[in-house]
């Protein structure tokens, strides 16, 4: 990609690798947001506590991702500083990840189009230039295939059930579908991460994912929605209405009492 | 079963099975030699259904009660803050499910239970009727709640019924690391800023006295005590725990710089324990009937997520039944 060769072994500046770990950070810390907001919801008592759990995970991964993007930014940031003080145009979550959860049938579609996604890249993660990155993945990896098993054995499920599951799943389907694009277009920090050997590139985990979607979808008698043209991508700070109201939410208390310890 | 369950009494009472006085003499003096009541065991009806009744409300109190603090987890002002309240709640979820299981050995289903309770007929923790306005509520009941909570429940450790007792234990476990971690809040906040200070403060003063309530009325007016305590379900009377729990509860208040919001309140030295002032008992009985700043909210959140969740028990029910008319044809 350089053109000078003195910077072709590590290209991977502090200000790209920030990039990137704030990408896969607010990824998986507004997804487990939205999981939280199911806490005490759920349909039955065990869906409660599996929710919970891969909402913890995911802010495992969230925590993890940021505070090494505060280290290596080099600004005294911390984990909640880049959670809880950065304006909604400054995060670079996926879109798909900040849509509310309407419904348990939405929720699983979400769930299972991010975690089918979130298997192919920390699998890939795992080989990047930057240690870090390549230790979050392993362990990620873990957590990933079991918030995998969960989410697509309720698509199946849901849309193998009764009709009116296999209705809203669908619905769940054919209003999320749009936001998967995102994932493998390119954005900004995770084409230059690929560039630099910090992780994939994003476009190639598609086919791997598909045929896992696919697949679940087939046994799940349920329809893939064509894809549509227009896009509009968070990893880029596009983001959806829905995410400064969470953002509101979720910051209220640091940005009320600022710099107080909790 | 029926054999089984015969069996367990021992073969010289078989010919008197049907004494209802010998059963009930056998089973009396087991629970006095502090042996372990099992499911198969017989047990007089009343024992039966005061377990029912204390189990299933339990249970009904860890899944109500992860409404107060799970109001907080999308507002928590950390993310450890929030991992920890997560992952709190998912405890409370889990001892919900031990206790519908230990309540289950007893002949009644988890199902039958969430309708009692959905139909308002069975109680839960008067405490879950009390609101959450600031995140020092978090703090405030993990220290005050879940210690009055464990101050209840390690007697219940002994408890002459097996299965209540065995899930007693693991959730004893859990609620004192909660009980911890809600102090730490407490402490943090009382630490931290005037603005901090103020909201302990406060949540301290608006969670006190229903603490207080949480082990029930006064002896001369529970109606179980006495004869809970002869079946060993119960291993004290409310006030004496009461007053353990005010006992130990006191010097951490003061330990955090916070003022106990009882102007009656004092040391006396004779008894060695801390003197308090009335319990506004109308209250309870206000708040156990159903007028409760919360009852109302607690109870619709709680049906409006078994009703919303309906189509998708149906739709797990469907899809099993699917599979196993499936695998009959594959076989």
């Amino acid at each position: 990609m350089s053109a000078s060769p003195a910077i072709v072994t590590h290209s991977a500046s502090a200000e790209l690798r920030f990039r990137y770990a704030t990408y896969l950070g607010d990824t998986s810390l507004i997804l487990a947001q939205r999981l939280g907001e199911w806490v005490g919801h759920a349909p039955a008592l065990e869906e409660d506590l599996a929710l919970a759990n891969i909402a913890l995970d995911l802010l495992g991964q969230a925590r993890y991702l940021l505070s090494y993007a505060g280290e290596i930014e080099g600004k005294g940031r911390s984990e909640d500083d880049l959670a809880f003080l950065r304006d909604p145009s400054d995060f670079s979550n996926l879109a798909l990840v900040e849509q509310p959860n309407v419904d348990f049938g939405h929720t699983i579609v979400r769930q299972f189009l991010l975690d089918a996604w979130q298997l192919e890249l920390f699998e890939k993660l795992q080989a990047s230039s930057e240690p870090r990155f390549a230790e979050l993945a392993a362990k990620a990896l873990k957590e990933t295939r079991y918030h995998y098993r969960f989410s697509a054995g309720w698509v199946v499920r849901l849309g193998d059930g009764t009709e009116e599951s296999h209705n809203r799943v669908q619905a769940g389907l054919d209003a999320l579908w749009r936001f998967t694009s995102e994932m493998f277009a390119p954005g900004a920090a995770d084409e230059e991460a690929a560039a630099a050997g910090l992780g994939p590139d994003p476009a190639s985990l598609r086919a791997a994912w598909l045929a896992n979607v696919e697949q679940v979808l087939q046994t799940a008698t349920l329809k893939r929605p064509a894809d549509v043209p227009f896009r509009w991508f968070g990893k880029r700070h596009q983001h959806t209405d829905h995410l400064s109201h969470l953002l509101a939410e979720m910051q209220f208390m640091q940005r009320t009492y600022p710099g107080a310890q909790w | 079963m029926y054999t089984q369950g015969l069996d367990s009494l021992g073969a010289d009472c078989l010919h008197q099975a049907t004494d209802a006085v010998t059963l009930e003499q056998r089973f009396q003096s087991k629970v006095d030699a502090d042996e372990r009541i099992e499911p198969k065991d017989w047990m007089p009806d009343a024992y039966r259904q005061t377990l029912i009744r204390q189990i299933s409300q339990h249970a009904h109190s860890e899944i109500v009660g992860m409404l107060p603090e799970g109001n907080w987890i999308t507002r928590a002002p950390s993310l450890r803050r929030k991992a920890v309240l997560i992952a709190k709640v998912q405890d409370e979820g889990g001892h919900g499910m031990y206790l519908y299981s230990a309540a289950e050995t007893l002949g009644i289903s988890r199902d039958e239970l969430i309708e009692q309770l959905l139909a308002g007929t069975a109680k839960y923790s008067s405490i879950f009727n009390y609101p959450t306005p600031t995140w020092a509520d978090v703090g405030a009941i993990g220290w005050l709640v879940d210690g009055a909570a464990i101050m209840n429940q390690i007697p219940i450790c002994r408890c002459s019924y097996g299965p209540y007792a065995r899930a007693m234990v693991r959730i004893c476990k859990e609620e004192s690391f909660h009980q911890r971690q809600g102090f730490e809040i407490m402490m943090t906040l009382a630490r931290g800023t005037a603005e901090q200070k103020r909201m302990a403060q406060d949540a301290l003063n608006r969670w006190w006295w229903p603490s207080l309530m949480m082990f029930g009325p006064n002896d001369a007016t529970s109606k179980h005590t006495a004869q809970s305590m002869r079946w060993k379900i119960k291993r004290f009377t409310n006030d004496e725990l009461r007053q353990k729990f005010i006992d130990i509860t006191v010097p951490q208040a003061e330990y955090l710089g916070l003022k106990v919001p009882d102007p009656d309140l004092r040391w006396d030295e004779q008894t060695q324990h801390y003197i308090h002032g009335p319990i506004d008992w109308k209250e309870f009985e206000d708040v156990l009937k159903g007028n409760g700043p919360c009852n109302r909210e607690r109870l619709e959140t709680r049906r409006r997520a078994h009703d919303e969740g309906r189509w998708v028990r149906e739709a797990a029910l469907a899809y099993a039944e699917k599979q196993r008319a499936r695998d009959t044809q594959a076989a």
